[in-house]
């Protein structure tokens, strides 16, 4: 297993992951395990929970869509996949990204999915990132006349 | 009182047929479509998930082309998808001072660690129609700027340090949940804040500004409003521990207020609140004022009467889906209450003439 990728931080990489390139980079690696569902894909709400002034007690803020299933593999990894929406399809391929990645298989999956998931992901962000700043303001004091 | 009538049924058939044709228009028009709204009226979908109380973007597109942009019956749509989602649990309170800024601005302190960025913001725009829209035209670039690495803590952090704003009491207790159990007067800060950042924005709005106009006068500052993304991590039981299982993206706004204190409370500054799904700042801000005025009672300042001071007519009026609904039943048939209301007017007509022809003939 890698130092990067953790399993909490390879299954929130999962449920982040924009259900299309993860469906196309599930198809391009071209694992196809075998496997039984212990819970068929199911979507279903989350509440979400602020906390009042940001610090203190928890409050409801409103849903979220999440999608999950649960699944065994041949050789009895069981993978989890919890994401956010409602694909089903994405929450399936994400459970067997979490039991390949328990198995032989871990530095494979790693390379053709996760590595560049989590690649997409970082430079979108660093993209928002370079616009946010471009709006950063620089104040400059006006001269004042009086001296 | 709603009595069942029968008949009609081709006629609301057709009615619905007529409704589905209007929404599409003229057709030698392009169709729009769930992406176009998601991606290109974002505010909207925006207000949809916040008011409809579900965050999920492509549903509330899909809810406000069903709606023919009607936002209150979009937001009503998502309120009836959401109540057959089952409940997989909670998500742990979300961390906003990890929020990656798209937008952070602060009205009382100039030079805040992390800065002032504006984001995508409509502010100092000229609000002139923009006629280049009407024609179709090039993909507009954004500048981007290399960032200034480092956290971007919240501002009132720093208040917090010199004491000199209300502590905000910590707690992890299971806030109750007015999407499950009918709320119930008084209700707790939590509850508060639950109606409020699904309320209706209009409404919200309308409240704030009559505190801004002497109604319960709580003078506000923007300490500061944040718009960004936020990571949402729940436990998981089979698992053990917690994950991400996605982001979503918030608006908060934290207000400073004048406080001379009380039999309870020293002279400091106190604090009002708003967040809410997706960008939505004149929601968020709204929200800060109505909750900043509902704590009243907590702050031991005086009941001055003022609606936005009215727990119970802010909390009961604030949910459009409930305002619409009761508004909006009084035009379905209502027949036979009418003919017994007819009857009533008849009789003390009939009995008010028979006294004057009495009174007359006397």
């Amino acid at each position: 297993m890698s130092d990067e990728f953790d399993r909490k931080a390879w299954m929130g990489l999962l449920a982040r992951a924009p259900a299309a390139d993860l469906d196309r980079l599930w198809a391009r690696a071209g694992f196809a395990p075998e496997h039984s569902y212990l819970r068929p894909p199911e979507v279903g709400g989350v509440m979400v929970r602020g906390r009042a002034g940001a610090t203190g007690a928890p409050f409801n803020l409103g849903e979220m869509t999440v999608t999950r299933c649960a699944l065994r593999l041949a050789d009895g990894a069981v993978g989890h996949g919890y994401v956010q929406g409602r694909g089903k399809q994405h929450a399936v391929q994400a459970a067997m990204v979490d039991a390949l990645m328990q198995g032989p298989q871990a530095k494979e999956v790693r390379a053709a999915v996760l590595e560049p998931l989590a690649e997409a992901e970082a430079s979108r962000r660093a993209a928002r990132t370079a616009k946010a700043a471009a709006t950063k303001v620089d104040f400059f004091t006006m001269v004042r006349g009086e001296d | 009182m709603y009595v069942a009538v029968k008949g009609g049924e081709r006629a609301i058939d057709n009615a619905h047929a007529w409704l589905a044709e209007e929404r599409r228009g003229d057709p030698a028009v392009t169709e729009l479509s769930v992406a176009q709204i998601r991606e290109q009226l974002s505010i909207a979908v925006n207000r949809v998930m916040a008011e409809g109380s579900l965050y999920d973007p492509d549903l509330a597109a899909l809810a406000i082309k069903q709606a023919r942009g009607d936002l209150i019956e979009a937001i009503f749509l998502i309120r009836a998808y959401r109540t057959t989602l089952p409940r997989f649990g909670a998500s742990l309170p979300v961390d906003t001072g990890a929020m990656r800024c798209d937008r952070r601005i602060s009205a009382t302190f100039k030079d805040a660690p992390g800065g002032q960025v504006l984001g995508p913001t409509f502010d100092y725009t000229h609000r002139l129609l923009d006629f280049k829209l009407a024609a179709e035209g090039e993909t507009p670039h954004a500048p981007t700027a290399t960032p200034t690495p480092g956290p971007t803590p919240h501002i009132m952090g720093y208040l917090d340090c010199e004491g000199l704003i209300q502590q905000e009491p910590e707690s992890d207790s299971t806030p109750p949940d007015l999407t499950r159990e009918p709320m119930e007067l008084p209700a707790d800060r939590a509850l508060r804040l639950q109606a409020l950042t699904r309320g209706d924005e209009g409404f919200i709005l309308s409240l704030a500004y009559s505190t801004q106009r002497g109604y319960a006068r709580n003078h506000a500052f923007v300490g500061e409003l944040r718009i960004g993304a936020v990571a949402v991590e729940m436990g998981i039981p089979e698992l053990g521990f917690a994950i991400e299982i996605g982001e979503v993206v918030l608006t908060e706004c934290e207000t400073v207020n004048q406080f001379k204190g009380s039999k309870t409370e020293p002279p400091q500054f106190t604090r009002g609140y708003g967040l809410v799904f997706g960008q939505t700042e004149r929601k968020a801000i709204a929200m800060a004022l109505v909750d900043r005025a509902l704590r009243w009672k907590e702050l031991g300042e005086e009941d001055q009467g003022a609606p936005a001071q009215d727990e119970e007519f802010v909390l009961m009026h604030a949910d459009n889906i409930q305002a619409t609904g009761f508004l909006e039943h009084i035009k379905l048939p209502h027949y036979v209450d009418f003919q017994s209301e007819l009857e009533l007017v008849r009789k003390l007509r009939r009995e008010a003439e028979g006294f004057a022809t009495q009174e007359a003939a006397e």
